[in-house]
């Protein structure tokens, strides 16, 4: 079925015991369709981090199920690869052997060496960083890292991309450019995709549904939008067209307004 | 292009140089008077030229050339050393992944460590009835700890994001310890190779002082008890330089397996 490929049901997740005790997330329930680009988007410390790592089974929730593919999620796996906001590569590997460690692990059964070679340079080719593979990620930019971080991410073959503010880090230009890119991976593999991010610009552009968290503590979903935009986008066509406008207007309506309201009740 | 690169190199030699010879002077000033304890270095110098030119004469027993006692030495901190490395890595690795390893030896290590190196050469001529194992556990025992105590610091220290990383991939103890662990924390366990390399150094020459047979250590007590102070500087000088270039040696070697990670 469609709508059963990703699942999250009931999360909860509160941090500590006895008085320290926090509640982070509220009963978070949650369908992504396969190919489906969903975008999570609300104020910084609302816990949206924390939903990820529990998807990528990073982090244990204190109740409720994450299924995928009807199989109920426990630990962290390649099927669900992590884009990390801070790239998180080797630096004592070459921007290579960093996609590399991850095929080799992956495909260590499926894959002949030499496959293994030509899907880790058909990554890097994806993310275009194949002139600098022999590199380390101490010597290229900030933006280059993160497409290698993407690379890696995409060589694992993942069920679902998991993107935790991945350009958050990055100028405005080299985010554009990036997001892009996502934009024809996407297109061209069809993944589906997680993406946590403060940016209503980027969730719009990319997403085909929002989800607004409310403010912690407690943060729980708030509204979810349906991004009506056929593909493929185009940052600019897109800057007069009303359901752009509509669908931004929305998301920022709910971060400015409604967050702290929904908070309240 | 090529007069800069000889004035840049001409800037790094000299000024020790000079320095060398400006210490040489004062030595040679302070020590010339007839009643001085301590010769300058021209007597040093004319005293020592047997020694200096015939490194490799061996007439049995202890009567070896400089080159047979600095390699005896070299031998026990190579044996002692290389010991101490394995089981201080391993040690620091397990107590630096392991919460309750940490609690149970932490302590224990922390007092240990204190003990003046020399103070275990009797208990270690009790247990082995030898100076030549004696004096290796010595270096053993010397250096361990900071070898220990930095790896652990290390692998404590590895960000959690490479941990993530790991367990995205599902990285098995093995993969994990070899691509991960050994390399993230390479910086810290050759800054705790290079301090026990040096404590190594310091504590043979003690030690064969004590032990004799060959060995600078023992050169220099022989020497002290022949009254030949200017071969006792000399062996000093070799000490100090081969020190030096030991100290080197682990920083060199930390560079190329840090593979870049590693600032020295």
């Amino acid at each position: 079925m469609k709508g059963e490929y990703l699942k999250i049901e009931h999360v909860c997740k509160t941090f500590g015991v006895g008085e320290t005790r926090s509640e982070v997330l509220r009963d978070i329930s949650l369908d992504v369709a396969k190919g489906e680009y969903l975008a999570i988007i609300g104020h910084s410390g609302c816990g949206k981090s924390t939903l990820l790592n529990i998807v990528a089974g990073l982090t244990e929730a204190s109740s409720g199920y994450v299924f995928l593919e009807g199989r109920e999620v426990h630990q962290p796996g390649p099927d669900r690869a992590v884009v990390f906001q801070n790239h998180s590569l080797l630096p004592w590997l070459t921007v290579y052997d960093n996609v590399r460690l991850a095929v080799d692990k992956v495909f260590s059964g499926s894959k002949t060496k030499g496959e293994r070679h030509e899907w880790t340079l058909r990554n890097l080719e994806l993310t275009h960083m194949t002139h600098a593979m022999k590199k380390r990620p101490g010597e290229i930019s900030g933006g280059m890292k993160q497409r290698v971080g993407i690379a890696r991410a995409l060589a694992m073959s993942p069920k679902v991309l998991l993107l935790d503010e991945p350009f958050g880090a990055l100028d405005a230009l080299t985010r554009a450019h990036l997001q892009e890119e996502v934009m024809k991976i996407h297109a061209e593999l069809g993944n589906t995709v997680m993406m946590i991010t403060h940016d209503v610009d980027e969730a719009v552009l990319l997403s085909d549904r929002i989800v607004m968290m409310t403010n912690g503590p407690a943060a729980h979903i708030g509204e979810i939008h349906a991004v009506r935009l056929p593909r493929p986008r185009n940052r600019l066509e897109l800057i007069g067209d009303p359901t752009y406008i509509e669908a931004r207007a929305r998301v920022l309506e709910f971060l400015h307004k409604k967050s702290h309201y929904v908070e309240a009740a | 292009m090529l007069q800069g690169k000889a004035a840049h190199v001409a800037g790094v030699v000299l000024p020790p140089l000079l320095m060398i010879g400006l210490l040489g002077v004062v030595w040679q000033v302070l020590c010339s008077s007839p009643g001085a304890s301590l010769p300058p270095p021209s007597k040093v110098l004319a005293d020592t030229h047997e020694l200096i030119t015939q490194p490799f004469y061996d007439n049995g027993g202890n009567d070896k050339g400089l080159f047979w006692h600095l390699l005896a030495s070299l031998k026990r901190v190579a044996l002692g050393y290389s010991l101490a490395a394995t089981f201080g890595i391993a040690l620091g690795v397990l107590i630096g992944s392991s919460k309750w390893a940490m609690r149970a030896l932490d302590p224990l290590f922390q007092v240990l460590r204190t003990i003046p190196p020399l103070a275990w050469l009797p208990l270690s001529l009790a247990a082995f009835r030898d100076g030549q194992p004696s004096a290796i556990f010595v270096i053993f025992i010397t250096a361990i700890w900071p070898i220990i105590i930095n790896t652990a610091v290390g692998i404590r220290n590895i960000p959690q994001d490479y941990r993530n990383v790991a367990r995205v991939l599902r990285l098995n103890g093995a993969e994990f310890f070899t691509t991960i662990m050994l390399p993230a924390a390479a910086p810290y366990i050759f800054t705790g190779l290079r301090i026990g390399i040096g404590l190594s150094w310091l504590a043979i020459v003690a030690a064969e002082m004590l032990i004799g047979g060959v060995g600078i250590g023992f050169f220099i007590w022989d020497a002290w008890n022949s009254s030949l102070i200017s071969d006792i500087i000399l062996a000093l000088v070799y000490v100090g330089v081969i020190g030096f270039l030991l100290d080197r040696l682990i920083a060199v070697s930390g560079k190329l397996v840090g593979r870049g990670t590693v600032s020295v």
